[in-house]
């Protein structure tokens, strides 16, 4: 039987279940296997694809494992400096408030060295979306402690485990940015299941909307993980991700729109 | 007590000799290729040894400003870094300065301008020696070129720093930082149990208050702050200029060359030697103060003067002023995270000598 | 004595490990040495490779481009470092996974099949001890006892208890290496 079938037989359009996104570029992703990253970019690429939006995208790509988002989807970016993304954004929005607008963001590069320019873009409100990828590390650099990193969690910076008398608590940035006046939609979700792929989507393209009304500053926390910095395999680190980063940092919405907020309650999701 | 020989990184060794050093605060963020520095401290945590606190700041602009902290309360502190955090500290370190503390930073560098690259280089010698902040002040600049010295001038960084009121630079690379060599490492210092009669410990009956600043409004007297820097700057470089020399005796083909270009090179005048031609090779320990004198010196005898290093030509100014267009000099360097090799210095040197 | 060695393969293999325990094997032996990694974000699963110099004397340049000795474990590094090793050099690689062998006469090639030989020993960790066996027997410039103490030294303490395999490890890597002759 291994003799007539072979893997050409298989490819035939009836049996395509997954392919490429248009707006994904041809250059192989560099991320480690299983990293939260490589989904993540796959989900921007598609609502940008599906919402028409590839002429109008300006992206701005963080300092972080993810620095070379910029290979990988065809749209305009900018790179900015570590921390610096909303800043840019800032101004890339008011200058061109007809395009669409958002940064993509690490722990390390939106809730340490870039507080300060989270904090005020989300104060004044601007009007373009932050995506924040939180994985409670530095991936890049090789496993540092970065703000969001779990109490007694290692790394290579708290090789004890993260002592919070010494190190502080993980940091709860989008709670905080949740209780800014300027933010309109503030929310919390992850991309290691399909079916929280599918919720994630779901808010990325409310951000969409949001931001063609002018609402407002519009902040999706994806919680990630890092296999390489956590020291696990793909399975692992998604089996840790739910049993240790998720009773932390909660899925579900912290801030929505008023009108949607007696929605919210009839629907916990 | 004796002094104990392990094999380490060069940022282990800077991390180690801090303890050493009786260093009483280490405040850093991660960056490549130093973050071993932090690892290896969070690790070692001296705090339970020594007293030594440990801390990863959230950013360079915090972690250079613990540092202004600690030393305005005398204490012995540093923080390490990498070229773009570096620079993102660069306002801190003209207010340190300004403000007269001693402190040591280290750069162990990589290759620029912007995030560019993580592998060594040799271009931020004009950040380092010519200012980087604003404002008419001076580092006093240490370019170890063996993992020893990287050890070593933690403890003579501090040393020259409290001597001087003056923050001190060590200037690095990412191959130093990153290779592993034998080291000697010295004997713990305690640490310092007094502060300096300036530092802000609280305010005594018995004292005048002591005020730590930066700020001068008054033209005149800012004026004056400005002439007594320079005063000090002048002391600096009568008294502390350091550099080695390699079969310089007879050199008629000079290299000066600093950190890993300083290694390369010394290779390169053992290929030229082989080769018939009297190369020697000036390697400056202090960039600042540069051995302008020494150098002037020694293209006495030399027909042609290289300044090597992994930039595009930075310290070849120095090194232009002090032969003071006496003999050619020319500059040879890889950039962007290429290591020169020592064969490439010496092909250029006979393509020089050709008149190419 | 001067012995310039490139030893190169993927992130994984114990390029960086197996350097290090002959540059702690060298300090043993009072000699000089400097170990210089290739290091950042490719390591991560791409290619590895370090430069280690062991000397009597004081070692100039860490980072060169001509080596006495190179040791070899993919195709992707002996398409880079063949050409690097001086004439008269030596290149030990190991054959697992090569398509492309090597080809220059003016240098000692031999050849360790130490994946092959660490999957028969059902031990994959040991292969870098293998490749380091098989090098010593040629050069014998450090002695194994040292070799020993320096795993003991980079290795955590819980693994301790695999040295005895380690050194199982070096001796078959000794019996296993062949000349090549082209
Ligand atoms: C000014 C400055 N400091 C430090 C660095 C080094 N650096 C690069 S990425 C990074 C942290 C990345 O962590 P995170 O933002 O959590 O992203 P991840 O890699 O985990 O996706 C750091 C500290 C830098 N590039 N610039
Ligand atoms: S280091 Fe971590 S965050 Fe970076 S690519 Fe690998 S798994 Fe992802």
């Amino acid at each position: 039987m291994a003799e007539t079938t072979g893997i050409k037989d298989y490819i035939k359009p009836e049996n395509l279940v997954y392919k490429k996104t248009g707006i994904m570029t041809d250059n192989i992703l560099h991320y480690c296997p299983g990293c939260g990253h490589s989904t993540m970019h796959r989900i921007i690429a598609e609502i940008i694809d599906e919402e028409g939006l590839q002429s109008e995208a300006i992206g701005v790509s963080p300092v972080g494992c993810s620095v070379f988002l910029y290979h990988y989807i065809d749209i305009d970016w900018q790179e900015a400096a570590h921390g610096r993304a909303p800043a840019l954004a800032t101004a890339i929005k008011r200058l061109c408030p007809d395009k669409f607008v958002f940064t993509y963001q690490g722990d390390g590069d939106l809730a340490a060295i870039g507080t300060s320019e989270t904090i005020h873009s989300c104060n004044r409100g601007e009007n373009f979306l932050i995506v924040f990828i939180n994985n409670g590390i530095y991936g890049m650099t090789g496993g540092q402690m970065a703000p969001t990193t779990l109490p007694g969690m290692k790394s290579t910076t708290s090789p004890y485990g993260r002592d919070t008398r010494q190190m502080g608590f993980p940091l709860k940035i989008t709670d905080i940015v949740a209780t800014l006046p300027g933010t309109y939609y503030v929310t919390r979700q992850s991309v290691h299941t399909p079916a929280n792929v599918r919720k994630t989507k779901r808010a990325l393209r409310k951000a969409v909307q949001y931001q063609k009304l002018n609402k407002g500053t519009c902040f999706v926390e994806i919680v990630s993980n890092c296999p390489s910095g956590w020291r696990m395999t793909p399975v692992e680190a998604n089996k840790w991700l739910e049993e240790n980063m998720l009773p932390y940092y909660p899925l579900g919405d912290l801030k929505t729109p008023s009108e949607e907020t007696s929605q919210k309650t009839n629907n916990p999701e | 007590m004796e002094r104990e020989l392990r094999l380490m990184k060069g940022n282990e060794a800077v991390a180690e000799a801090a303890i050493r050093a009786g260093a009483d605060g280490y405040f850093g963020y991660p960056i490549t290729p130093q973050s071993e520095i932090l690892e290896y401290l969070m690790e070692a945590n001296p705090y339970q040894t020594t007293g030594m606190v440990v801390l990863q700041a959230e950013s360079e602009v915090a972690a250079i400003n613990m540092v202004y902290g600690g030393a305005a309360c005398g204490k012995k502190v540093l923080t390490t870094s990498s070229s773009p955090g570096i620079s993102l500290m660069q306002e801190g370190i003209s207010y340190i300065a300004g403000a007269e503390l001693p402190c040591l930073v280290v750069n162990v560098v990589r290759g620029g301008p912007g995030l560019g690259t993580i592998q060594p280089a040799q271009s931020d010698y004009f950040q380092a020696v010519k200012g980087g902040g604003h404002g008419d002040y001076h580092l006093i600049v240490l370019a170890p070129s063996s993992v020893q010295e990287m050890a070593d001038f933690v403890g003579l960084g501090f040393d020259l720093a409290f001597k001087y009121r003056n923050p001190v630079m060590i200037l690095s690379d990412g191959a130093i930082g990153q290779m592993m060599e034998k080291v000697w490492l010295s004997p713990y210092r305690e640490r310092s149990k007094t502060v300096p009669d300036w530092a802000t410990t609280g305010k005594l009956p018995s004292r005048q208050r002591n005020i730590i600043t930066s700020l001068e409004l008054n033209p005149e007297r800012q004026e004056e702050f400005n002439r007594k820097l320079i005063n000090k700057y002048n002391e600096i470089k009568e008294k502390e200029v350091r550099y080695e020399e390699f079969q310089c005796e007879d050199a008629e083909y000079l290299f000066v060359a600093y950190g890993t270009s300083a290694r390369v090179c010394q290779k390169s005048v053992q290929i030229a030697r082989n080769e018939g031609l009297k190369a020697g090779l000036l390697r400056p320990v202090t960039l600042f103060p540069f051995p302008s004198e020494r150098i002037g010196t020694l293209s006495g005898r030399a027909k042609i003067i290289l300044s090597v290093e992994m930039s595009s030509g930075q310290m070849l100014e120095d090194v232009l002023l002090s032969v003071n267009g006496e003999v050619p000099v020319y500059h040879f360097g890889r950039m962007g995270g290429i290591v020169t090799t020592p064969e490439e210095v010496v092909d250029f040197l006979k393509l020089k000598i050709m008149g190419g | 004595m001067t012995e310039e060695i490139i030893i190169a393969g993927f992130g994984g293999q114990g390029v960086l490990s197996m350097g290090k325990i002959m540059a702690y094997s060298g300090v043993m032996q009072d000699m000089e040495v400097s170990w210089m990694p290739s290091y950042g974000p490719e390591m991560r699963g791409g290619t590895a490779n370090v430069t280690v110099i062991l000397s009597s004397e004081r070692i100039s340049s860490p980072i060169i481009r001509q080596f006495d000795t190179a040791i070899i474990l993919n195709q992707q590094s002996l398409d880079k470092f063949e050409n690097s090793l001086k004439p008269g050099g030596m290149l030990i690689y190991d054959g697992n996974g090569i398509s492309r062998h090597p080809e220059r006469r003016d240098i000692n090639v031999y050849r360790v099949d130490a994946t092959e030989e660490a999957g028969r020993m059902k031990s994959p960790r040991t292969f870098n001890m293998i490749v380091l066996g098989a090098y010593l027997k040629i050069k014998p410039l450090i002695k194994i006892e040292n070799v020993i103490e320096g795993l003991k030294k980079s290795l955590p303490e819980r693994y301790h208890n695999l040295i005895p395999l380690n050194e199982k490890a070096l001796n078959r890597g000794m019996e296993i290496i062949t000349r090549i002759s082209l």
